[in-house]
């Protein structure tokens, strides 16, 4: 290796005192203008997921409930290999709520409940009249049933005594609101979780659905635990631990982008990922997350939310160390970034 | 020089009253500013004793004039005390947390332990980590701080729990707060004075347990008794032409505060009744709170005559407006310029075309030397530009240069080494350049000043691309730094031609662009070939003045010859450019292939950039450019109606596909209609259709498309330019001379206007394509009144798009940055915080820099081809 290469080669290092942490946002940031706001249809699982845009300030946010949530559900070998035993566990899985299989109809003067099994739609989704009648026992377990063909009749008490020994009477609005309960009542499934489809992926088929449960995923026999997938990533982080919630920021990050054909160097994703999840929960970038819980008064004071911070500043007699760079800034110091954290030191050469 | 800091460290504190009346140079007791003779009235507002704003006058306590006082405090005694808006929520906590008899703070037993726990958490938590790199006191205290909140939350909640103090065994009341400033205990309101009484009487370990330094803030000082009169110069009355004085909003609502003050006192001492009083006072707190914070909630804002809400204290501060981010987090400069952009492919690309008029007005400061002292002289005495401006002394004394040649003269003889002189801006000074918004860094990179005739900033187009810029009104702005470091900076580390690969991704941002694309197609294309005149004239353009030898018969010069003149030795480069064609680069020589954008960028100058590096790289943009210009003006190239005009046989054509286009519909449609079409999965039938439909359009639109592009032909200049990357796309072709096709609004076929219909003309429940948004007619042929609607619609909907998305990204990219801006790599490679937590052990898990990690294998390949040729 010759001298020239040596130095070209020490030039792809990053240089020290470089203020990565502006070039990540900026590379982040700057491509934000030219991205669509174009929504996704994940093929039979959801539609109006968001990218682009919206789907990139969704995951800054570490929203807690995005607004669509995809769950990748890998399988077990066994029902892996061939897409009707995948079928099947898609079918599990996918919640069938008994106004899916059942209309229900609420008579207010005799105060009772009909629910008429729906033979071609229960058919349809795998749903015997059986399986809708335990939904109905879990879903009101102290109600009368009466069965008539394919009709179920339920009869709630016409008196309750609650705890304390007060009886109470039933309502009107109280046989309304356990209507509204049976319509939601899930018949099949896991809660949470709708619409799932067989996918075939590199050698294997995989469930995907809309919905985040992963626990509630992970119980079902056929489902690898392992490997669930969810671009929710408070919830990997939930379920797997701090490491797979970095790994699941990276990839999302990285899908807005390529998905909208802008390229941006996976350095710079870590370095956000890696800013929200070092302290070992996932924060945000904004005012509550990561800028909220900066060291500087000064820095957070500029940022929002300015008098508020000002104001707790002084009652508890806090410190500014100005070691950040909009504090500098604002007292008009060199920035401790870059060329701002080095001296230089001539050797003048003294005259004969 | 050395950088300097001045401020260490900066500390937070509340004012006692005491102090307030010890700093207060003046005590203001007059609710008035000025007397009839227009003098400031002693003991008013604008009292001389808090500094003056009218030119003539002396400050009272220091004499500075104007601008030599700073300007002094003073003070307001309110008769009867009033709350803090703004401190209302800490007073409130400090009386939850202790009893109101005895003034001890309740649930004290658990605090302590659990502070005793955490007081020892994070000392073991830094004491692994080098001393050097953390001030571990400070880490102690922020977290102390931090949860001092929390601990006083729980001992909230435990007092609350509990109906009497544990160490007195006192009923407790019930203590609530009514926003903004009101007090209750029970259902009693409790007066400023007893509440000033009880936290005075908290003792100072209490409060340390609560999150408070008593020997910084304590909780009665959150009371105001001595308001603090801010000095004149911070709110400045302004004279209008007619000659009357208009009053700052401030200094209007301290008037307010010392009327009512006035007025309780007159009050009190007649001896009113008690309702009277405590109206009045109630009035004083309503001043008071909006003198701090004119936008409180629940509180009507104080107003001017005019009716327009007062700017008080808060106001100042906050917001995009305010202080911090107006004048403190971004500050005005001054050596800047700032004018219309205006496009001169004639200077180098790391070059700024600068005015006359601004390069007479912008100076940069050069200290004088044995060595330049002769030319110092020679500035101080030039008639004209370039000329020194200013001379410095050694004692920072400025002088500015004589008007005469005899003054010039004069000053010239008595200059010395070691001062300096201040000159105007001549070519090759350095400078940085910025167009907003400044959304990279390569927002802002520095450039050689060239000064130039004209009134507009000259731009080479070639690094248009890093700004956004284009020359359709952009301004831009010019900074000049002062200061030999800062200029050593911009010259190696701002440098245009050191930009040529965005840190973004790696790939070439500054690259040759539209014409160039097309100039360079048109030069390296098979056939092109020129005489050696005209190619002896391309050579000259770029510096080349040795002709070689024709490489084609009858002594002509084919543009690949002329183009490779330019390459390095080193280039090496086979790949499949966007024609389909296989291009070839060997050692320097283009053997194969036209140019077009994807070599270009890619292959060809990313790797010259970090093999012959930025010098090299910026001589061949200003070459290839220059060449591309040549090409492109020698061959021609334009478009007419003509070219976009599809021929009748053509059109025959893109009207077949249309009908079968329509035919499919219509049948999907009656499927759709008696519901024998097949439900997609996790679809509505509605759902169905409309896919469907949307697939069999876009397919119509491709295969129009492949009929357009035949039917126009590659030789069809519109058609080059789409398919060499150099502007448009094959789309906009086919939208101006076959069809525009469907128009969508949130990716999906028009739907919206009226009922189930998109026209009023349509029937109910119209599914047809010719009903729903698909445009028939091209840009050529013109849209019928319907097209045109359903054009307009979706055009809205871009336009709406763009304007939500800018600010939703701007705001993000606020966010970004406030949040990372602190992250720097160190000198171990490890990325940390301002407060040093490492974020990453190494950056990027390989320190590269993303500026070159894709290029790493250039590097590679250089030396392993040194090891084979060795």
């Amino acid at each position: 290796m010759t001298e020239k290469d040596k130095s070209k080669k020490s030039n792809v290092m990053i240089a020290p005192f470089e203020a990565v942490g502006v070039v990540c946002a900026q590379s982040i940031g700057e491509p934000g203008t030219q991205m669509t706001m174009r929504t996704f249809h994940y093929a039979g699982v959801a539609e109006h997921v968001p990218t682009g845009l919206p789907r990139l300030i969704e995951i800054v946010d570490a929203k807690k409930e995005p607004k669509k949530a995809i769950i990748d559900m890998h399988l077990k070998s066994s029902y892996a290999r061939s897409s009707t035993e995948a079928e099947k566990v898609a079918k599990d899985i996918a919640s069938v709520f008994v106004s899916d299989v059942a209309s229900v109809e609420d008579d207010l003067e005799n105060l009772v409940i009909a629910v008429r099994f729906n033979e071609k739609d229960g058919k349809a989704q795998g749903i015997t009249f059986h399986m809708l009648k335990k939904a109905l026992e879990t879903v009101a377990p102290d109600t009368k049933m009466d069965e008539h063909q394919n009709i179920i009749t339920l009869k709630p008490s016409k008196e309750k005594t609650s705890a304390k020994g007060e009886k109470k009477k039933l309502t009107a609005k109280a046989v309304r609101k356990l209507t509204q309960k049976v319509k939601d009542a899930i018949v099949r499934g896991v809660k949470g979780i709708s619409r799932a489809v067989v996918i075939k992926g590199d050698n294997e088929y995989f469930v995907r659905a809309g919905g985040f449960n992963v626990l509630g995923a992970s119980i079902h026999a056929g489902v690898d635990a392992n490997r669930i997938y969810t671009n929710n990533i408070k919830e990997m982080e939930k379920v797997y631990g701090i490491e797979a919630a970095r790994a699941a920021i990276i990839k999302e990050i990285h899908d807005v982008m390529e998905m909208q054909k802008l390229s941006v160097d996976i350095r710079h994703i870590m370095l956000i990922a890696d800013a929200m999840t070092y302290s070992g929960t996932v924060k945000s970038i904004g005012r509550h997350g990561l800028s909220g819980e900066k060291v500087g008064v000064l820095g957070r004071a500029a940022f929002e939310e300015t008098i508020k911070h000002l104001i707790n500043a002084s009652a508890t007699a806090e410190e500014e160390k100005l070691i950040g760079v909009t504090e500098n800034i604002i007292v008009g110091q060199t920035v401790p970034v870059g060329t701002g954290k080095i001296k230089l030191i001539m050797k003048g050469k003294k005259k004969e | 020089m050395e950088i300097q800091k001045v401020l260490d460290m900066l500390k937070f504190s509340l004012f006692s009253p005491e102090m307030v009346r010890k700093m207060s140079s003046a005590k203001i007791i007059v609710p008035d500013t000025y007397d009839d003779d227009g003098y400031p009235i002693d003991g008013g507002l604008v009292d001389t004793r808090l500094g003056v704003v009218d030119p003539g006058l002396r400050c009272k306590t220091c004499g500075g004039r104007v601008k030599e006082c700073p300007g002094h405090f003073g003070h307001i005694d309110l008769v009867r005390p009033v709350m803090h808006v703004e401190f209302a929520k800490h007073i409130y906590l400090v009386l939850k947390s202790t009893c109101p008899s005895c003034h001890k703070l309740m649930g004290k037993k658990i605090a302590v332990t659990e502070i005793e726990e955490e007081d020892a958490k994070p000392v073991l938590k830094e004491a692994p980590k080098e001393g050097s790199l953390l001030d571990v006191a400070a880490e102690v205290a922020k977290e102390k701080a931090d949860k001092a909140a929390e601990k006083a939350e729980k001992a909230e909640a435990k007092s609350r729990a509990k109906t009497k103090c544990p160490h007195c065994s006192f009923e407790l009341p019930e203590i609530k707060l009514l926003k903004p400033t009101t007090i209750f205990k029970d259902k009693e309101t409790l007066l400023p004075t007893d509440i000033r009484d009880w936290l005075a009487s908290v003792t100072d370990s209490d409060l340390r347990e609560l999150g408070f330094d008593s020997t910084y803030a304590r909780p009665e000082w959150m009371i105001v008794t001595a308001l603090p009169v801010p000095p004149v110069n911070v709110r400045p009355s302004i004279t209008l032409e007619t000659g009357e004085r208009s009053e700052d909003d401030l200094t209007h609502k301290l008037v307010d505060i010392i009327r009512i003050n006035q007025k309780l006192e007159a009050n009190i001492n007649a001896g009113a009744p008690q309702l009277i009083i405590e109206d009045l006072w109630e009035l004083l707190q309503y001043h008071v709170t909006t003198y701090f914070d004119n936008e409180t909630a629940n509180i009507p804002p104080a107003r001017h005559r005019s009716g327009r809400p007062l700017k008080t204290l808060a106001q100042r501060l906050k917001g995009k407006e305010g202080r911090f981010r107006y004048n403190l987090s971004g500050k005005r400069v001054n050596f800047s310029a700032r004018t219309v952009i205006s496009p001169d492919p004639r200077i180098s690309l790391d070059e700024v075309g600068v005015p006359q008029l601004i390069a007479e007005e912008l100076t940069i400061p050069m200290h004088v030397t044995e060595w330049n002292l002769e030319h110092c002289k020679k500035m101080i005495l030039a008639e004209g530009y370039p000329r020194a401006i200013y001379i410095i002394r050694s004692d920072a004394k400025r002088l500015k240069v004589g008007e005469t040649p005899e003054m010039r003269k004069e000053q010239a003889e008595s200059l010395k080494v070691g001062w300096s002189i201040e000159r105007q801006i001549v070519d090759g000074d350095i400078s940085i350049f910025n167009r907003q918004p400044s959304l990279h860094r390569i927002s802002m990179m520095a450039h050689r000043v060239r000064v130039l005739p004209g009134k507009t900033f000259k731009l080479n187009p070639v690094v248009v691309s890093p700004y956004n810029a284009d020359f359709d009104g952009d301004e831009m702005n010019l900074h000049i730094m002062q200061g030999e470091e800062a200029q050593a900076e911009a010259r190696h580390l701002m440098k245009v031609e050191g930009q040529v690969i965005s840190p973004r991704h790696g790939h070439a941002i500054i690259k040759p662009q539209e014409d160039h694309v097309s100039g360079l197609y048109f030069l390296t294309y098979e056939g092109a070939n020129y005489s050696k005149e005209e190619a002896a004239n391309m050579l000259y353009l770029i510096d080349i003045t040795d002709l070689p030898e024709p490489d084609l018969k009858d002594d002509r010069y084919s543009g690949k010859l002329l183009f490779s003149q330019l390459l390095p030795q080193s280039s090496n480069i086979k790949l499949t450019s966007k024609m389909g064609e296989e291009i070839l680069i060997k050692n320097g020589k283009l053997l194969k292939g036209a140019i077009e954008s994807r070599t270009m960028e890619g292959e060809l100058l990313e790797h010259m950039f970090v093999a012959e590096g930025p010098e090299f790289t910026k001589t061949f943009l200003d070459r290839v450019t220059k060449l591309a210009l040549q090409a492109i003006s020698l061959h021609g190239l334009s478009v007419s109606l003509k070219d976009y005009t599809v021929s009748p046989k053509g059109m025959e054509k893109v009207k077949e596909i249309t009908s079968k286009m329509n035919r499919e519909i219509d049948n999907l449609i009656m499927q759709y209609k008696n519901r024998s079409l097949e439900r997609a999965a996790g679809m509505a039938l509605k759902e169905t259709l409309e896919g469907l439909i949307v697939e069999i359009t876009s397919k119509a639109r491709e295969d129009v498309g492949k009929v357009v592009e035949s039917d126009l032909g590659l030789e069809n200049p519109s058609i080059i330019m789409a398919k060499i990357g150099a502007r448009g796309s094959l789309l906009n072709a086919i939208q101006m001379s076959a069809l525009v096709a469907q128009q969508t609004v949130r990716s999906k076929r028009l739907t919206r206007g009226y009922r189930k219909r998109t026209l009023p003309y349509f029937k109910e429940g119209a599914l047809t394509p010719a009903e729903r948004g698909f445009v028939y007619s091209s840009f050529h042929k013109g849209m019928t009144p319907y097209e045109y609607i359903y054009a307009a619609m979706g055009g809205r909907e871009a336009l709406v798009n763009t304007a939500i998305r800018t600010a939703r990204s701007g705001y993000m990219q606020r966010r970004l940055i406030n949040a990372l801006q602190d992250l720097v790599v160190q000198d171990d490679m490890t990325v940390r915080n301002a407060d040093m937590s490492i974020i990453q052990f190494i950056y990027g898990g390989d320190a590269k820099d993303p500026m070159y990690a894709s290029k790493s294998e250039v590097i590679e390949n250089v030396k392993q081809d040194d090891i084979d040729t060795a």
